[in-house]
């Protein structure tokens, strides 16, 4: 690797450190004034998202990272074909929805063809979830903003009307809920007594699927391609169309898998307010994680932590769990900006030389 | 460096593209910060941070893309921000319209100030931009590349235009990469080359050819060395082409021509006319209203831009970083970038990247583009380079038909004569090439035919003794 390759990535691994390590400043900042010892309050969240109790903090961390990994995957996929894909959040609820239909209404399978089934079901769902504001965007030009986030809205509402008194209500159940999946449909358990289920494994498993797809396929240059430069993509021949349906529709699928394990290996059966924030907080993953799929596992085992370990810092030091979505947010406006970071902290900005130098001898072509 | 202009006097300011000339021009009229030296005006030294600074020392400058509001009118956009208003704050527009009819009858500036700057011609836009520098009372002008959007009828008589202005004692720096002008129109000429200066000299003292090898550090070949065309059977064929622009306006109004095998086709005209959009219909990235479009007798005119290149029309778009090339890319894709999934370079999805990088380096060989590793994104390659990438990929591909717009814009001499010389080879070799340019010194030394478009329409096809600079200038201006 040469020098420039080294500095390019220490800034891709600094930038972000940096943007951390500010949130928590900030965040810690809040705490201080709301009258809370925020060095106390911090540790608590730490003890809180790995060590205590052991082994539960550390594998609910985890668990709590396995949806922050499909899910900023992506939205990491969106970017990179230059989509800002904020419906994250109303895919991972179709992707649910389907997964647990799946999930209860078949019986008496083997779980190595239900599970797959759900799974399967549960990306159709975020896929045409995804692929709806794919497609008004290649047809009609429908900025995906807007329209995927209207589409979150239908979708809790769906939901809520499917699961409160909709056919997928549960209609022995004294909360408003859908019957549990079939046993054979439940994922496996990892690390016995505690949550820990297969769907870590699955999503580490999507990280090399998702990166392969993007660095060594067509499918990912032409995402890519239009992602850069849309003129350029049409004038050599790249559908820019079916490239924003396809990518849409792929990651509408990356957060309706999501949904789908979440019911398959941790609820087993689906409340109507299934999330809480796992699609927009994907987000901020995705920008962490500047879209790269591997730096996704770090920042979604980040945003884990800070979602299992709020409860602890809550609990033991009174320190609102609001204080969390600070940190969040701080570390946002930070990536967001890269030369805040680069002037607060002097660091060079990673300028590619213009390049004169020959492969071989200069020669005149007159 | 150093640069001395007198009063009274049309400086030049000549070299390639990339030499510095804009950026040198840029700190003098403080829109770029120098590391180092001193500005001096009328003997005084100067320091000039902002615009501001230099309009109000007496500094004007007109830059290559015109800083005008379309809607408003020429009157309106003249005294822009530096309006007099009259009674109750509003801007005085009789008086405003006054000035500005004085000012262009004494420098032969005719334009009518109540006209909307939208529906005016490019050169009238021109003399608008001037008319606000004049307003501002610039003492000193300096014109970027003025002549790039006129016809040369057009140009003649906006070098009238600033003799008169010299003739009023006001001095000119005149910037350029044209040769020709420089002869016609310069007092004192300075030639810089890499961001240094090369020779102060004067059009009396020097030829052009000095000049050419001032600007480029080495001889230069005017003159494309050609044989005459042996041209084959009809590659391309437009049949009453008619396409609309962006704003559904017809932008190309019933053309038809055909193109042989094995011949160069030029077609010239003032940029705007249309080139763009029936570059773009012939190669499928704009619908066409009607009419058709072949290719070797196969009717194209509903192929999609894809299915088109996979028959074997080749592109090289007008404007490379917007259409030719991705920035962000490795060299290497920018090379496959409209074969990338075909084989070898693709086995079902998944990309080839040995084959991709063998096609690579054969093409960077051919081509001679200079470069440290095909890995390094295409941002890293100068403006000639990168042009070189677009043509290697297009005319590496051995299509059928080449469609090439512009394809020397802003690119280094040496690599004009590069990509000149590789399209007479390709022609020779039995290529079809439809050659779109608004430099017509680059028609008239590559085209066998030269069609002439004005306004959306072919108003000639000019073939051997027919082909005369005078009388292509007149049709592209309309006037003939």
């Amino acid at each position: 690797m040469n020098i420039q390759a080294q500095r390019r990535l220490a800034q891709s691994v600094l930038v972000p450190a940096i943007s951390i390590v500010c949130g928590f400043v900030v965040a810690g900042l809040f705490v201080l004034a709301s009258g809370k010892d925020p060095i106390q309050s911090f540790l608590a969240l730490l003890t809180g998202a790995f060590i205590d109790p052991f082994p539960g903090a550390l594998t609910d961390t985890l668990v709590a990272a396995i949806p922050y990994i499909f899910l900023g995957l992506a939205v990491a996929l969106g970017f990179r074909a230059g989509l800002f894909n904020i419906g994250a959040e109303g895919q991972f609820y179709l992707g649910a929805l389907f997964g647990v239909y799946v999930g209860y209404s078949l019986h008496g399978l083997p779980g190595v063809i239900h599970i797959p089934l759900a799974i399967l079901a549960g990306m159709l769902g975020g896929a045409i979830w995804g692929g709806i504001p794919g497609f008004l965007k290649a047809r009609f030009g429908a900025h995906e903003v807007i329209t995927t986030i209207m589409l979150n809205y239908v979708a809790f509402s769906l939901s809520d009307y499917l699961i409160n008194r909709g056919p997928m209500a549960d209609k022995h159940a004294s909360a408003p809920k859908t019957p549990f999946i079939d046993p054979a449909a439940q994922l496996p358990v990892l690390v016995p007594g505690t949550r820990l289920h297969l769907g870590l494994i699955l999503a580490l498993l999507a990280v090399p699927v998702v990166w392969f797809l993007i660095d060594r396929t067509t499918i990912g240059f032409r995402i890519r391609s239009v992602g850069f430069n849309q003129a350029a993509a049409r004038a050599a021949g790249i559908s820019v169309a079916a490239t924003m349906v396809l990518t849409m529709g792929i990651s509408g699928a990356l957060s309706g898998l999501a949904g789908a394990d979440e019911v398959l290996g941790l609820s087993h059966f689906m409340p109507p307010t299934f999330s809480t924030g796992y699609g927009f907080d994907s987000i901020a993953v995705a920008l962490l994680a500047r879209s790269n799929p591997w730096a996704i596992i770090p920042a979604a085992l980040l945003f884990g932590a800070l979602r299992n370990g709020a409860t602890n810092m809550q609990l033991q030091t009174q320190a609102s769990a609001d204080a969390i979505s600070v940190v969040e947010a701080t570390v946002i406006i930070f990536i967001a900006a890269p030369a805040l970071v680069r002037s607060l902290f002097r660091l060079r900005e990673q300028a590619v030389p213009e390049v004169q130098i020959t492969q071989r001898e200069s020669q005149g072509v007159a | 460096m150093d640069l001395a202009v007198e009063w009274g006097e049309v400086h030049a300011l000549l070299g390639e593209n990339g030499a510095g000339k804009t950026t040198l021009m840029n700190v003098v009229y403080g829109l770029v910060k120098p590391d180092a030296g001193e500005i001096l005006f009328d003997g005084q030294p100067v320091l000039v941070h902002r615009p501001q600074d230099a309009i109000r020392l007496g500094i004007g400058m007109v830059h290559q893309h015109f800083m005008l509001i379309p809607p408003l009118t020429v009157a309106e956009n003249v005294v822009l921000g530096h309006e007099t208003t009259g009674r109750g704050g509003l801007v005085d527009v009789a008086k405003a319209s006054r000035t500005v009819r004085e000012l262009s009858e004494r420098y032969g500036l005719e334009v009518d100030p109540a006209a909307t700057v939208a529906g005016l011609s490019v050169g009238l836009q021109q003399r608008v931009e001037i008319l606000k520098t004049l307003y501002r009372g610039a003492r000193l002008l300096i014109l970027d590349e003025p002549t790039a959007v006129l016809a040369p009828q057009e140009a003649q008589r906006f070098f009238e235009i600033v003799r008169a202005l010299v003739g009023e004692g006001k001095a000119v720096i005149f910037i350029t990469h044209k040769l020709g002008e420089v002869m016609d129109v310069a007092d004192r000429i300075t030639v810089m080359r890499r961001g240094k200066v090369e020779a102060t000299t004067s059009p009396k003292e020097s030829k052009p050819s000095d000049l050419a090898r001032l600007m480029v550090g080495r001889p230069v070949l005017l003159q494309v060395e050609k044989k005459p065309a042996n041209a084959g059977r009809v590659m391309l064929a437009a049949q009453d082409l008619t396409v609309v622009d962006d704003r559904r306006q017809p932008a190309v109004d019933g053309v038809s021509f055909e193109l042989h095998a094995g011949e160069i086709v030029g077609i010239a005209g003032v940029e705007g006319n249309g080139q763009d959009e029936l570059v773009e219909a012939l190669v499928g990235l704009r619908p066409t209203r009607s009419g058709s479009v072949t290719l070797d007798g196969a009717d194209i005119t509903r192929r999609s831009a894809r299915r088109r290149l996979a028959a074997g029309i080749g592109h090289i778009p007008a404007d490379r970083h917007r259409m030719g090339v991705i920035l962000e890319l490795p060299i290497a894709d920018n090379l496959v970038l409209n074969s990338f999934d075909r084989r070898p370079f693709a086995r079902g999805i998944v990309r080839v990247f040995d084959a991709v990088g063998r096609y690579a380096k054969k093409l960077v060989e051919t081509f001679d583009i200079r470069l440290r590793s095909p890995n390094q994104p295409l941002s890293s390659l100068s403006g000639g380079n990168q042009q070189k990438v677009v043509a290697a990929r297009e005319m590496g591909r051995e299509p059928r038909v080449l469609i090439a717009s512009q394809p020397t814009r802003g690119v280094d001499v040496g690599s004009i004569e590069f990509i000149h010389k590789r399209l007479v080879e390709q022609r020779d070799a039995g290529l079809a090439v439809l050659l779109v340019s608004s430099e017509l010194d680059e028609v008239l030394s590559l085209a066998d035919r030269v069609l002439v478009i004005y306004r959306g329409k072919l108003v000639a096809n000019l073939a051997g003794e027919a082909i005369d600079r005078n009388r292509i200038g007149l049709l592209m201006a309309g006037a003939a």
